[in-house]
């Protein structure tokens, strides 16, 4: 098992992350910057280290610190968790170089996946069903871009191959728009990856988002643990995940189970991992792969009993899967609710001091978060400060726990989406289940227009 | 109000079960409270045994502090192992820029860079910090006199510790 690891993360996932290797008996390094001094985990951890200032570039970004704050500390293995440099190849490869294990992919496995041309490129070779696209990226001949887009068909997204996670896209409805699209998309690309590559898609109007969660060893085994729905999204953030995903049979889960493990082994992957999907008229197309642990990871292991987090851990300290595809059984469903240090009408972040907390409880009731009474929630980072996750023997029975966790909640001093997401989950259309990813912003757009409350 | 009131209201505060006194007389109160308001200050209790006080009293202990407390307050402290001593004497603090091993020599043979009491100049080196089998110098920002240097050579340092005081 390995020895020490450092948590390259903060908030949530730092905690996450340390439960799970303080129970495997692994030592943990907590590496915070100088306002995050504060937070849980780093009280919680065996040793911490401050690696610098307040702004991410300079801290939780910032790679020469972290690798030395596994020197100093003399760590076997750091742990990105997810955002920061989880999904940075340069990383994972400067960390192995310097003698440490990077708890996650290969570093060209992440170069493969982050190039997101090159990504469908493999899974298309690898049989993955990819929406209709151009196949490659677009060069600036006009008349070529025309062509390609005719042959997919209006609409079309035109996305940034260095992109992902929703950012640096663009959709185009007619012809005449096209050439100003692509032009300002590659800038925008330029400007915010570095790399102003685009690739074109067909856009599908009215998809949901399903997602596979996989586990590879690295060593030739690897499996699903099912589907997950994340179709609740606002900007392309998620905001409510559930798993598994209504209406999917378990033909089609195995299905696209099947496609997904295949694929896995045939590139080499190693550790968690997720396929991004639109599924569409019953139909699966692969848009991106995540190399590392998702935020909505606990719904998955709320079905299947497995600990994804714990996982990681013993595949990066060498370990085999110690279960099979057979084992993997999912049992009623569960649902996640992402909670916010925002305004639940402006969605403006809302940092400060938290006077009150109480968490909820109850049989099914997890609560992934990081926060307690008295802790101050800085300005300088994402506004997630903890995850309320629920599972029930059915749909039916994880809505109606979560409702009531959902008023259990107390978050006093600061502003939450608690009551977003209360009104989401009393929603009819939610409780139908199954609404596509325009679903949440069209009722939060119609609830604008409305001067009386939809609920 | 006089001391030897006070002494016999730290003793009644002793003898009983409460864990504060209040007593106003006039204009002039005290309160005596036996442990600290969940703070992270330490507890500031003026005990001192009677002479021929047949009870001997042990020093007060710290609370135990909750997770909340060790985290807001004592995990400055825990954040911060290699401070030496409580007090760092005035002075311009010259803070680690970056995590790794403060070397007080540009190696092991050779003498340091610099000793307590010398004069340095801004831009003058003070040490060095290695990370990832590179070193960095760590530079006076302000010319005076070092105070002191607070941490041993081989030391991990982090982020913003202090390492030298100028004056």
């Amino acid at each position: 098992m390995l020895d020490k690891v450092v948590i390259a993360n903060r908030g949530e996932i730092a905690l996450r992350i340390l439960r799970a290797c303080h129970a495997l008996g692994i030592r943990t390094v907590a590496v915070h910057s100088t306002v995050d001094r504060n937070l849980k985990h780093v009280a919680m951890a065996d040793e911490s280290v401050c690696i610098g200032p307040a702004p991410s570039a300079d801290s939780y970004l910032n790679m020469a610190s972290l690798i030395a704050a596994a020197e100093v500390t003399d760590a076997q293995a750091i742990h990105p968790g997810y955002g920061f440099l989880s999904e940075n190849a340069d990383f994972a490869e400067r960390v192995e170089q310097s003698g440490f294990i990077f708890i996650g992919p290969k570093p060209d496995t992440i170069r493969l996946m982050g190039d997101k041309v090159e990504a469908i490129r493999a899974m298309k070779e690898a049989g993955v069903p990819c929406v209709p696209g151009s196949g490659g990226p677009l060069d600036d001949d006009n008349a070529t871009n025309i062509g390609i887009a005719r042959e997919i068909g209006y609409p079309v997204i035109v996305k940034a191959a260095g992109g992902g996670g929703g950012r640096g896209m663009r959709v185009v409805h007619t012809e005449a728009h096209l050439a100003n699209a692509i032009a300002t998309t590659k800038q925008e690309a330029k400007a915010a990856f570095g790399n102003d590559m685009v690739y074109m898609e067909k856009f599908l109007e009215n998809p949901r988002h399903i997602e596979i969660q996989v586990l590879a060893d690295g060593q030739g085994n690897a499996i699903h643990l099912g589907e997950r729905d994340c179709s609740m999204q606002r900007r392309h953030q998620k905001v409510v995940e559930e798993a598994p995903a209504p209406g999917i049979t378990p033909e089609q889960r195995a299905a696209i189970g099947k496609v997904c493990v295949e694929a896995c082994i045939r590139i080499g992957y190693r550790g968690a991992g997720t396929f991004e999907f639109l599924y569409e008229d019953g139909r699966f197309y692969f848009i991106e792969m995540n190399t590392r642990i998702q935020v909505e990871h606990p719904v998955t292991e709320m079905v299947t009993g497995i600990d994804l987090v714990r996982e990681q851990l013993m595949i990066a300290a060498g370990h085999k899967l110690s279960f099979t595809q057979d084992d993997i059984v999912l049992q009623g469903h569960a649902i996640e609710c992402r909670i916010n240090a925002e305004d639940p009408d402006t969605f403006m972040p809302s940092p400060g001091l938290i006077q009150h907390f109480h968490a909820p409880g109850g049989p099914g009731v997890r609560v992934d978060s990081h926060i307690y009474e008295g802790y101050r929630v800085p300005a300088n980072y994402d506004s997630m400060i903890g995850k309320l996750i629920v599972h029930g023997a059915d749909r039916e029975q994880a809505i109606c726990r979560m409702r009531v966790a959902l008023s259990e909640m107390v978050v006093d001093g600061i502003k939450t989406n608690v009551a977003l997401q209360q009104r989401i989950l009393a929603d009819i259309g939610f409780q139908q289940g199954g609404q596509n990813i325009h679903y949440l912003e069209k009722r939060l757009a119609e609830r604008k227009d409305k001067s009386l409350s939809i609920v | 109000m006089d001391l030897r009131k006070i002494k016999k209201l730290i003793d009644l505060l002793e003898e009983s079960n409460l864990a504060e006194i209040e007593i106003k007389e006039g204009e002039e109160s005290v309160r005596l409270a036996r442990t600290p308001r969940g703070s992270y200050a330490p507890a500031q209790m003026m005990y001192a045994p009677a002479a021929g006080d047949a009870h001997a009293r042990p020093a007060t202990t710290m609370p135990l502090q909750s997770p909340v407390d060790a985290a807001t307050g004592g995990a400055r402290s825990a954040a911060e192992p290699s401070h030496a001593g409580p007090a760092l004497p005035d002075g311009h603090i010259v803070p680690a820029p970056m995590v790794g091993t403060f070397y007080t020599s540009p190696s092991p043979d050779k003498p340091a860079f610099v000793t307590v009491g010398q004069a340095v100049k801004a831009g003058e080196t003070l040490g060095i910090i290695e990370a990832m089998k590179m070193f960095n110098p760590i530079e006076a920002d302000i010319s005076g006199t070092v105070l002191a240097i607070l941490c041993e050579s081989g030391q991990p340092v982090e982020f913003d510790q202090p390492l030298f005081v100028i004056g």
